[in-house]
């Protein structure tokens, strides 16, 4: 502790902080201007572009990014990866934080925000994909909050809640992979109504598939680079076992991610093989297509591969930077670049500064909202109280401080 | 001769929905259209650009006035859509090869049998009513705008200026207003001074269009735009120059949108029965392996304690005999001290 205090003494006035208030103090102020004058006067929405940038980046990359939390999960609990164990927290927080944050943004998007309950008590459309999407969407950011919750009992010192919470990780894990498949996967079937409007390269019967398999990979690379920045910036918060395994960590979740990323670039190319779509690789969309498929899809793969097999950790981190890209720039194209392909350029749509700005305060919220918790909670560390997350004896570290010594 | 054309002409001798129905009983369910629901047939050979049904739209529904009047036809000069202030538009065409002059064509919501609105509005804000019209429920809207991404047609627009309470305008096929006695036929309709508008029963309508199909050859193309697109539409199209040159998609196809979907919405139950089992089943795996794992660490450790406990019962023994015979020996030391002392008294005594 004594190291801390000259740190917190230092100044609130670092750079990081100066610019991340600037974006929050913008973002307050266009806030008002929407809430005040309309999307029209902050986007440059309109009746033929109706989703931009807020669905393209807040809504379609939050959720694929936030992924890393079932993925991590899924390979910890259900895969029994024990030795992954101290990236579970880190990745549910994200995920958490990401969730909310993409329900935030929607708030500014939708024209009435506070109807968006409404699907589900109201009156719901069922035969609409917009609503699985909603309904996983609210019913994981539940299992993830419940999930979450330990770390948050640990610090308010709540032992018992906290030990029964811990008891229900496995079904929670299940039901919050079944929610991730359907509304991962519907993302991308929120297309499937519109071939006339989707440029033939991105549009397939297999976007839901697409979509799915890509946010596998787009969790993976996340836990790898978040761990990455973490590491740099709140490495004092961290335990010997989250440090240890660090490494570890980044190394298998690469090769995951190389398995899952040559999966998708097959799929990808089956998908453009099934429905004949060769012939506009040659137009000026399929350059940007190619673009994406090797060079954010085939280049990552094989960079993760070479990684793993050479045990190389920043050619591994770098592939993981270029996957989260890749899935950034699928993500867009779908929604904003191959969408609406056949109007002329005059009709087409690009984002205001507001709307960008609205994203980046976003983000800064989230960076701002993470850093907190990872310094208040038992994140990057466990809680000495609390060191049984498994039987204790599969955890050599337990055994030296085993309660039993506390006797003496 | 096309089959198109055969069917309209079967569904003109009254077979065309019965076989429309079995054809289709087979496979996925589909939507003839309510039974007497009225629709619009618009003819773009008639049609002579006066802007008059724009202004009878705007007048009947009580839509702000437009910032040039409707009698100002430089407005025609640019390609326009319909907008939150405009729920139908007309748009010339100029110099197209087989056309004597300008082409013109009204685009408003087309009403469409299974509507793509409809069926991605996720408060189920639109109804097809069995009238025909394709109505919008303000009370429920989220605003969400998932509808203007579906409509096909680009029709749905959004009140982008509204802070709070924008809406979605589009098209009622007037229904309202005739529904409630304030209308006999749509406002554009009755608004049209050449009757390239015929309101009516949607049967009727098919009936006039292939009567003025075959009557007129050599004026149209043959085809009926909205019959088939899409599943179907309320709004139906004749013309003389390609569909495509006035502005309307030839490649929407036949299949109706909700159609699109539903192997996708099929899945999600497949994945909710399936998931469980299959990871309660990995995880069972990976669990027996653990415990495997576990039962061979449990059972080195007992060979371990057990192996030290004989050493320490050993050592125990080995203690205890040599405190056995320290003690002996202490003992020994203590009687042979005491018979010495005795001794040495009764010399003392003896003295
Ligand atoms: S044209 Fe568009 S708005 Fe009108 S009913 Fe069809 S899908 Fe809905
Ligand atoms: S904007 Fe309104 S009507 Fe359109 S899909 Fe969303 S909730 Fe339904
Ligand atoms: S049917 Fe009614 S609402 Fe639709 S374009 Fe005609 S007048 Fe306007």
């Amino acid at each position: 502790m004594s190291i801390e205090t000259p740190a917190v003494k230092k100044s609130w006035l670092t750079p990081f902080n100066v610019v991340v208030g600037l974006i929050i103090l913008i973002g307050a102020v266009i806030t008002a201007l929407r809430f005040t004058k309309g999307l029209g006067a902050v986007t440059n929405l309109s009746d033929n572009n109706p989703w931009g940038m807020w669905i393209a980046f807040d809504l379609m990359c939050g959720v694929a990014l936030a992924a890393g939390g079932y993925t991590t999960s899924t390979a910890v609990y259900i895969f029994g990866l024990k030795r992954y164990h101290s990236a579970v927290r880190p990745a549910i927080l994200t995920a958490f934080l990401g969730y909310s944050l993409v329900g935030f943004a929607l708030l500014y998007d939708v024209g009435r925000p506070w109807r968006l309950p409404y699907p589900f008590f109201v009156q719901s459309g069922t035969t609409s994909v917009l609503f699985e999407v909603g309904l996983c969407v609210m019913l994981y950011l539940s299992v993830l909050f419940v999930e979450w919750m330990p770390a948050a009992l640990e610090r308010l010192g709540f032992s018992k809640i906290r030990n029964f919470v811990v008891k229900l990780i496995l079904p929670l894990t299940i039901l919050g992979v079944i929610l991730s498949t359907m509304h991962q996967s519907s993302l991308g079937a929120l297309y499937l109504i519109a071939p006339s409007k989707l440029h033939p390269l991105w549009y397939s019967g297999y976007l839901p598939v697409f979509f799915f398999v890509s946010s596998i990979a787009a969790g993976l690379s996340m836990v790898i680079f978040e761990g990455t920045l973490s590491h740099r910036y709140l490495h004092d918060k961290m335990d010997e076992t989250y440090l240890r395994e660090h490494d570890e960590v980044t190394l298998g979740f690469g090769k995951g991610a190389a398995l899952v990323l040559a999966g998708y670039f097959l799929i990808k190319v089956v998908g453009i093989t099934i429905d004949d779509n060769w012939h506009y690789l040659g137009t000026g969309y399929g350059t940007w297509f190619l673009v994406e498929l090797l060079g954010f899809v085939a280049l990552p793969c094989f960079l993760f591969a070479l990684g793993v097999r050479e045990k190389n950790l920043t050619l591994i981190r770098g592939a993981a930077v270029l996957t989260v890209l890749g899935i950034v720039l699928n993500r867009f194209n779908v929604t904003l670049v191959a969408f609406n392909w056949q109007l002329p350029a005059a009709e087409r749509y690009f984002p205001s500064w507001m709307e960008i700005a609205i994203s980046l305060y976003i983000v800064a919220l989230g960076l701002t909202i993470f850093t907190f918790i990872s310094k208040n909670m038992p994140i990057f560390y466990e809680h000495p109280n609390f060191k049984e997350h498994e039987p204790p004896d599969l955890h050599e570290h337990k055994l030296k401080r085993h309660p039993q010594t506390f006797g003496h | 001769m096309l089959r198109r054309t055969f069917l309209g002409l079967l569904g003109a001798a009254g077979v065309g929905a019965a076989l429309g129905k079995s054809a289709h009983a087979a496979g996925n369910k589909q939507f003839a259209g309510h039974p007497g629901s009225c629709g619009v047939l618009f003819d773009a050979t008639r049609c002579i650009g006066c802007r008059r049904c724009e202004a009878g739209c705007n007048k009947v529904n009580e839509l702000p006035a437009p910032a040039r009047p409707f009698d100002d036809l430089s407005v025609l000069d640019v390609k326009r859509r319909t907008d939150a202030k405009t729920y139908t538009v007309v748009n010339r065409y100029d110099k197209l090869p087989g056309a004597a002059g300008p082409v013109f064509r009204k685009n408003q919501c087309q009403h469409c049998l299974e509507p793509a609105c409809a069926s991605a509005c996720f408060v189920r804000a639109f109804t097809k009513t069995e009238q025909g019209g394709v109505v919008w429920d303000g009370s429920v809207c989220v605003g969400c705008r998932y509808c203007m991404i579906a409509c096909p047609f680009d029709i749905p627009t959004f009140e982008y200026d509204e802070p709070l309470t924008p809406r979605i305008m589009k098209c009622t096929l007037c229904q309202p207003l005739i529904i409630t006695g304030k209308l006999a036929v749509p406002g554009c309709v009755s608004a049209c001074p050449v009757e390239a508008l015929v309101y009516g029963a949607r049967a009727d309508l098919l009936r006039i269009a292939r009567e003025r199909l075959r009557a007129l050859p050599g004026r149209y193309r043959n085809h009926i735009y909205g019959e088939q697109e899409m599943g179907g539409t309320s709004w139906l199209y004749l013309s003389g120059v390609p569909f495509k040159a006035i502005g309307m998609r030839e490649d929407l196809g036949i299949v109706p949108a909700p159609e699109m979907t539903s192997g996708a919405l099929g899945a999600v139950p497949i994945i909710a029965g399936l998931w469980p089992v299959l990871l309660t089943g990995i995880y069972a795996v990976s669990k027996r392996k653990d415990k495997i794992a576990h039962e061979e660490k449990v059972m080195a450790v007992s060979e371990a304690v057990a192996k030290a406990q004989e050493k320490a019962e050993a050592n125990l023994h080995r203690a205890l005999a040599k405190a056995e015979t320290e003690k002996k020996s202490a003992i020994e030391k203590e009687v042979k001290k005491a018979l010495e002392e005795a001794a040495k008294a009764q010399t003392q005594e003896g003295e």
